[in-house]
């Protein structure tokens, strides 16, 4: 392989990966921690090193908006956006999925104010949990870069016209320099063929798009969106696949750390994996039966890979850094419940919430959330859930 | 008429872009406005539709009035939606990923997804430039929710969120100055126009369209559901909106202001008004109130004329 491994900063990476994918159109507005990857693209189009257009649009809602018409002409889009920024294109999200036009998004994960925080969590993107989107979560650097190009290749799949984004940790992953193998050109154009949307806005085929539906056939659009969104796993197994073939690097919706024969696994999502795997390493030196589960696709949910790498286990473990306030605790441990609920044979899973608002949790936190975490199955907690690492 | 029968299919188009069986109001003055619009710009056309009536009258799934390409999305991101087509359009035909040819982008929305909710993407792709014609349908209200108040709402008008009654007039506020807006941006071209006065309309839609870089319409349209007027009076009543000096018709090309139709003596605006059940509740007193702001705001616009 010719590929070259290089320390650079994550975002400046996603930005190569628009490149290399040979992008359209990019329209942007600045929200930290996104910023860098959008300035690196904005760069190499005035450095001609990008043939692209770059819309700095007045706001996400319009970022999102201008991709929705790029992308129905049949430009390559991509856009870049945080916490607040994805809050104000909601009702946009919604729209780029049911119209089936295949642009890309990088999600700096960051809170929601108030109080305003620039720091990661995930509070903004399981807000955008139902938006019909192919969400994938990266744990590292190499997995943000290699998925960006993946992203590109399943949204435009003739067999799924879906966006889909890549979630990073806000700082944790933006702002950090890693050693990312950067693909040649040649072998990107291998793997990734050029985007052919098959129905674009064009006057010598003139087509109606976003009519409006009467109670008679909502539903069915709905259905044909369900449908479509469940489908996409078996292209996106497809696409990993393939990617691995070309690139030696393996992925999959749900990856087990020492999880072989782990009484108690912890489940996480995002860059905070990669320190639970040093409290996992640590609790093994013990003789401790302990493994990790990584949750890389959220959307389409993969029920039968998480049913099968927990099945084994006595005690799941599950952190989320977002609160569904009032309500059981986060999203992703109320999910993995309800996907493991009509299971004969299942784990105790115990939800905690850690993380918020760019708090960081240690190696030795991940010890404390896995031990009080065995603690509550088997003594109970009052608590729906708990939250961990909060100064009382 | 007669002379007209003779010489108008020479000079317009017998082709609809906008196909009949739409499900518009009778006598709607917008559906009229979009109509001749799609007659000026012809088949190389990508129209941005915001939500609204015109939107709803012409797409209930399965049908479709447009028979030219044609998308809505939302409410309030027409200029945004535009600004995407148009720069996709621009770099996929550079790149070879598209067959080389002219479109004119258009979006069109009403007054609420213009000087309201849509007045900040508007300005957003009247600003960076874009090549594309934005054509806001005037009516005065919000008319597809049910006539409620918009910035564009003149004053004295009854709506049903600023309804007439013993302690109000109705709309207390003037009329948003959207086109004064448009031309704050610099823009190469900004025009009022009204369906009244068919080909001045269908010029500067043409006109709009054909200039490069951004462009803004502003059609006057006549809606006898929201306006409480008689179906068969949408005609004269948009030609007496410019013929008292309401809404007069004008372009600013480069920075040059010209009125179109240069009036030597304005109507009264009560001749406007009565016609109108929205403006029945009005005392005297209003009305010599409006027919002050608008012979004030007309001197302001024929200065402009002169100076520039």
């Amino acid at each position: 392989m010719t590929a070259q491994r290089i320390g650079i900063e994550v975002s400046r990476a996603i930005a190569i990966a628009t490149k290399l994918a040979n992008v359209d159109v990019v329209s942007a507005y600045p929200i930290t921690p996104q910023t860098h990857i959008v300035e690196d693209i904005a760069e190499l189009v005035a450095n001609g090193e990008l043939d692209a257009a770059f819309i700095p649009v007045e706001s996400e809602h319009s970022a999102m908006s201008a991709c929705l018409g790029a992308a129905a002409v049949g430009a390559r889009t991509f856009t870049a956006t945080a916490g607040q920024g994805l809050e104000l294109m909601h009702e946009v999200l919604y729209v780029a999925s049911a119209m089936r036009l295949p642009i890309v998004m990088a999600v700096a994960n960051r809170a929601l104010s108030a109080p305003l925080s620039i720091w990661g969590d995930h509070s903004d993107v399981m807000a955008a949990r139902d938006t019909g989107w192919i969400q994938i979560f990266a744990a590292n650097g190499q997995e943000t870069f290699d998925n960006v190009l993946c992203a590109f290749r399943i949204a435009e799949d003739q067999r799924v016209l879906l966006p889909a984004m890549v979630n990073l940790d806000g700082f944790h992953l933006t702002h950090v320099i890693e050693p990312i193998y950067i693909p040649e050109q040649g072998e990107v154009d291998k793997f990734l063929p050029p985007n052919q949307y098959p129905l674009p806005l064009d006057p010598d085929k003139p087509i109606t798009m976003g009519a409006f539906a009467p109670p008679y056939i909502y539903t069915e659009v709905k259905k044909a969106q369900q449908v479509n969104l469940t489908a996409a796993k078996e292209v996106i197994l497809q696409c990993w696949k393939e990617f691995g073939d070309c690139f030696g690097r393996h992925y999959s919706p749900v990856e087990s750390y020492r999880g072989e024969k782990a009484k108690v696994l912890l489940l996480v999502m995002g860059s905070f994996s990669e320190t639970a795997m040093s409290a996992i390493d640590s609790l093994r030196d013990e003789g401790k039966e302990v493994g990790l589960i990584k949750l890389r696709l959220w959307r389409p949910f993969p029920f039968a890979e998480i049913r099968q790498a927990v099945r084994d286990a006595e005690v799941l473990i599950v952190l989320d850094r977002a609160i569904s306030f009032g309500g059981p605790g986060g999203p992703v441990c109320s999910e993995i419940r309800s996907a493991l609920y009509s299971e004969d044979k299942k784990p105790k899973v115990i939800g905690f919430v850690s993380g918020l608002g760019g708090r960081d949790i240690s190696p030795g936190e991940f010890r404390g959330i896995i031990n009080r975490g065995i603690e509550i199955s088997q003594t109970g907690s009052e608590q729906e859930f708990e939250m961990f690492g909060v100064r009382e | 008429m007669e002379k007209y029968a003779v010489f108008v299919p020479k000079l317009v188009t017998k082709k609809e872009n906008f196909a009949p069986g739409h499900r518009a109001c009778v006598g709607c003055g917008e559906a009229l406005a979009v109509r001749l619009a799609c007659k000026a710009l012809g088949q190389n056309v990508i129209i941005v539709t915001a939500t609204g009536c015109m939107e709803v009258v012409s797409s209930p799934l399965p049908y479709t009035s447009w028979c030219v390409p044609w998308i809505h999305t939302l409410f309030e991101n027409t200029g945004a939606v535009a600004s995407g087509i148009e720069a996709g359009l621009k770099v996929i035909m550079r790149k070879g990923k598209c067959l080389a040819k002219e479109i004119n982008v258009v979006a069109m929305a009403g007054d609420g997804g213009t000087s309201d909710i849509g007045l900040q993407a508007l300005s957003g792709a009247l600003e960076r430039g874009h090549d594309f014609l934005y054509i806001c349908l005037d009516n005065e209200a919000y008319m597809n929710t049910g006539i409620q108040r918009s910035s564009s709402t003149p004053y004295g008008a009854s709506t049903t969120t600023a309804p007439a009654g013993k302690m109000s007039i109705g709309q207390v506020t003037w009329k948003k100055n959207m086109p004064a807006i448009a031309a704050a941006h610099d823009i190469p071209y900004v025009a009022t126009a009204c369906p009244s006065y068919p080909f001045d309309m269908m010029a500067k839609v043409a006109k709009g369209a054909a200039i490069h870089g951004p462009a803004y319409v502003h059609i006057l349209s006549v809606c006898p559901t929201g306006w409480r007027s008689a179906t068969n009076l949408t005609i004269r009543i948009g030609r007496l909106a410019v013929e008292t000096g309401i809404f007069p018709l004008y372009e600013v090309e480069n920075d040059k202001y010209k009125l179109s139709i240069d009036l030597p003596r304005l109507r009264p605006v009560q001749d406007y008004l009565k016609l109108q059940g929205r403006f029945r509740h009005l005392s005297e007193e209003t009305i010599n109130e409006i027919q002050y702001r608008v012979s004030e705001e007309y001197a302001k616009l024929k200065e402009k004329v002169a100076c520039t």
